[in-house]
């Protein structure tokens, strides 16, 4: 099994260890990994913003650097769900025959990381350690736009050592929202307050995801309000082994 | 007792705060917040059980969905069969293209039957024409019959919800107001107590004033109906005494067929106040002799909804049945309510139906009003796709934006500008990547947070810490190991 790898703008940037996790989980798992050097960003933040001409070109860019791909895997839901739910539209909108084309045959073979580890690899056990209490946020984007449902606690109950907290309205935005937290920071802040609310009532040690664009956001409170929780990924739970435990999270 | 029509002077779109800005007041004040959250999460918890148990939800969304969709889309042939109908039924329909020609025919109606005071059953329609202080300062005394409307009407409040106009508002508040209001000394704060004391001040207006105004949940094209559905019963009473009713309706209002109630009324009752069925539901075809109004009047109103309609994705907010399961559903509206949106359609079917009234000439902020979270979407009964016309409206207020050069001054908007640029080559983004990370270590503490960012970045960190940027890029990092490799 070949996968590219999609590693977004600001997990390129800010959280490399979630890629680096990605990169040591499934080639423990015997994939057989690719990363194009030339990939940015899917466009997602001027989308959302109302910038769609420019978050066309931002999609132009990624049918264009992964048509060749076999399959390509992106650890952001939110990311996924701008090229499934978006893209359509943009490509409808702006793009030629060709590449609505170019587009239409890719599409099937994008996958969120839960989504490729479950459906794809038809894994739920990765063969993961992780001795901690751990709640999971699950999303809007992973629940309403991809629909990723059980698939995120089945890897996690498969996870030796973890221990799962529910989380009270588990479906609740936790206000991230990408350009809202600034431009409407402060709504975004009330909406944040009542989801740490309900996190830090788990009394989890770490709060995981399938997205850190939420877990920014979060583990920013948390860390400003000396919450004694932190955030990961879910990927670098997955990556984490006896021999080999999680990079150390700050 | 003089009657202050709430004026509903604040929510008017163009005279509102920006979003971000009225919504200020309203986070820092404990009670209403509690309020809301606690109206709100009392109607889910309601709703959430009922759609449980109807197995076919889904399916009767799908239908209804159709048969709205297909509504609008024959828009003409059906409102043009309902006043066919309504005309033959003895109801005479007026057409106003908007709030202004809507207010006038009222009032000229209001003005032949020699009314100085009318009744009125809750409609939203007519709080967007602002028709309640409009009929006012031409001296008509305007009486609302629903109960929440009355708290609002007497408390000189404004409504912050289209289905529970007053949720904002508590027992203990509203025992104030009805105090103060209809002097009654020793008032409790029981609910049966103020239900009481909103009877006995409704039974004289029931019986003294001989014309009524109303809204309509729907308009039957096949029959020449209107349909009302409420909680209370005090509609059911205008429909009754008065000798006049007047319906305003905006056009979009109307539904093919009498048969397409059976699946509107099994969603809106659920999605609305998460009961099985409305306590009243009143259908009414013109006049009956010796039954009811005999001089029966609807006005069509436009108001910006036709305009709409060409829009291919803008013309799904006309399929909203107004039943508001969107904005509870909504974490926004959960901490804000409703008055911070500047409109009597707040939330996020406010969100988009607000702006586009004002024809994009008002309410830019409402578009953006939203984290995109989709719950809305998830939850409305007529599967409005809400995220989806949220972000054509923001593509039209940067369109707008892009028009007016002093908008380069504008952080977040230059700063997108430069971030496409970035983005559109890898060298471009790497650069900035490198010159991010040396830029940023300025304002990284020795824990390797950043705690306080300037200008734009304060938005962030007024609330939130961020991490500081990591020596190396995961690209950097594979290329590395790539290196390694060889």
């Amino acid at each position: 099994m070949r996968a590219s790898l999609f590693i977004t703008c600001y997990n390129d940037t800010l959280y490399p260890e979630t890629g680096r996790a990605v990169v040591r989980l499934l080639e423990r798992l015997g994939v057989v990994l690719e990363f194009h050097p030339k990939q940015t960003c899917c466009g997602q933040m001027h989308a959302n913003t109302g910038f769609r001409g420019e978050a066309f070109s931002q999609a132009k860019r990624f049918v264009r650097l992964y048509q060749e791909a076999e399959t390509v895997v992106i650890p952001s839901s939110s990311c996924v769900a701008m090229i499934r739910d978006q893209y359509p539209g943009l490509m409808d909108e702006l793009g030629t025959d060709t590449l609505r084309k170019e587009f239409d045959e890719l599409l099937p073979r994008v996958y969120e990381l839960s989504e490729f580890l479950v459906d794809k690899l038809g894994m739920d056990d990765v063969g993961a350690y992780f001795p901690h209490r751990v709640t999971y946020h699950a999303s809007c984007h992973g629940v309403r736009a991809l629909h990723l449902g059980e698939r995120p606690y089945k890897l996690l109950a498969k996870v030796r050592g973890l221990e799962l907290a529910p989380l009270e309205n588990v479906d609740r935005c936790c206000g991230f929202g990408g350009t809202f937290s600034v431009k409407n920071a402060e709504v975004s802040s009330a909406m944040l307050a009542v989801k740490l609310q309900d996190i830090v009532a788990t009394r989890a040690e770490y709060c995981t995801a399938l997205d850190n664009s939420c877990l920014m956001h979060l583990g920013g409170a948390m860390h400003r309000q000396f919450a004694g929780m932190k955030t990961i990924h879910l990927a670098q739970i997955l990556a984490s082994t006896e021999d080999s435990p999680a990079e150390a999270v700050l | 007792m003089s009657s202050t029509a709430s004026g509903h002077a604040q929510l008017d779109p163009r005279l509102a705060l920006p979003f971000p800005e009225a919504v200020l007041p309203v986070l820092r004040n404990p009670q209403l917040r509690k309020n809301v959250a606690h109206a709100i999460d009392v109607i889910q918890t309601k709703r959430a059980k009922l759609v449980l148990e109807k197995t076919d939800w889904q399916a009767l969304r799908t239908a209804a969905s159709a048969i709205r969709t297909h509504a609008l889309e024959n828009l003409g042939a059906y409102l043009e069969q309902f006043e066919e109908r309504c005309t033959a039924a003895g109801g005479v329909v007026h057409w106003a293209a908007d709030a202004d020609e809507a207010r006038k025919i009222i009032l000229d109606l209001l003005r032949q039957e020699n009314a100085s005071e009318v009744i009125k059953i809750k409609t939203m329609t007519s709080a967007e024409i602002q028709l309640n202080p409009y009929l006012q300062a031409a001296g008509v005394d305007v009486f609302e019959t629903d109960l929440a409307e009355i708290i609002l009407q007497l408390g000189n409040e404004e409504p912050s919800h289209i289905v529970v106009p007053a949720l904002h508002i508590n027992r203990s508040q509203v025992r104030e107001i009805f105090a103060r209001r209809m002097g009654l000394k020793g008032l409790s704060d029981d609910p049966k107590v103020l239900t009481n004391a909103a009877r006995t001040y409704l039974r004289q207006k029931f019986l003294s004033v001989s014309t009524a105004i109303s809204g309509a949940n729907f308009l039957i094209a096949e029959t020449g109906a209107v349909a009302v559905v409420e909680s209370e019963g005090n509609g059911r009473m205008c429909l009754t005494l008065p000798k006049t009713m007047i319906t305003v309706a905006g056009i979009e209002k109307v539904l093919p067929r009498l048969q397409d109630l059976e699946v509107m009324l099994q969603l809106l009752a659920r999605s609305a106040t998460g009961e099985r069925m409305s306590p009243y539901t009143s259908l009414w075809t013109g006049v009956t002799p010796g039954d009811g109004p005999q001089r029966f009047h609807v006005v069509l109103l436009d108001n910006g909804r036709s305009a709409m309609l060409t829009k291919p994705v803008e013309r799904q907010t006309l399929k909203c049945i107004r039943c508001a399961a969107c904005m509870n559903a909504c974490p926004v509206y959960r901490q804000t309510g409703g008055h911070a949106y500047g409109s009597v359609y707040p939330g996020p079917i406010g969100a988009i139906l607000t702006p586009q009234l004002m024809h994009m000439e008002y309410s830019q902020s409402l578009p953006y009003a939203s984290s995109l979270c989709g719950a809305c979407y998830e939850v409305c009964p007529v599967k409005i796709n809400i995220p989806e016309v949220l972000l054509e409206l923001r593509s039209q207020v940067v369109n707008q934006e892009r028009k007016q050069l002093t908008r380069i001054f504008d952080p977040m908007y230059l700063g997108l500008l430069i971030a496409n640029l970035l983005f559109a080559k890898a060298w471009r983004f790497h650069l900035a990547q490198r010159l991010g990370r040396v830029g940023l270590k300025l304002f990284t503490r020795k824990d390797e947070w950043i705690h306080s960012l300037p200008n734009l970045g304060a938005k962030w960190t007024q609330t939130r810490d961020l991490r500081g940027l990591p020596d190396e890029t995961f690209h950097e990092w594979w290329a590395s190991r790539a290196k390694g490799a060889k």
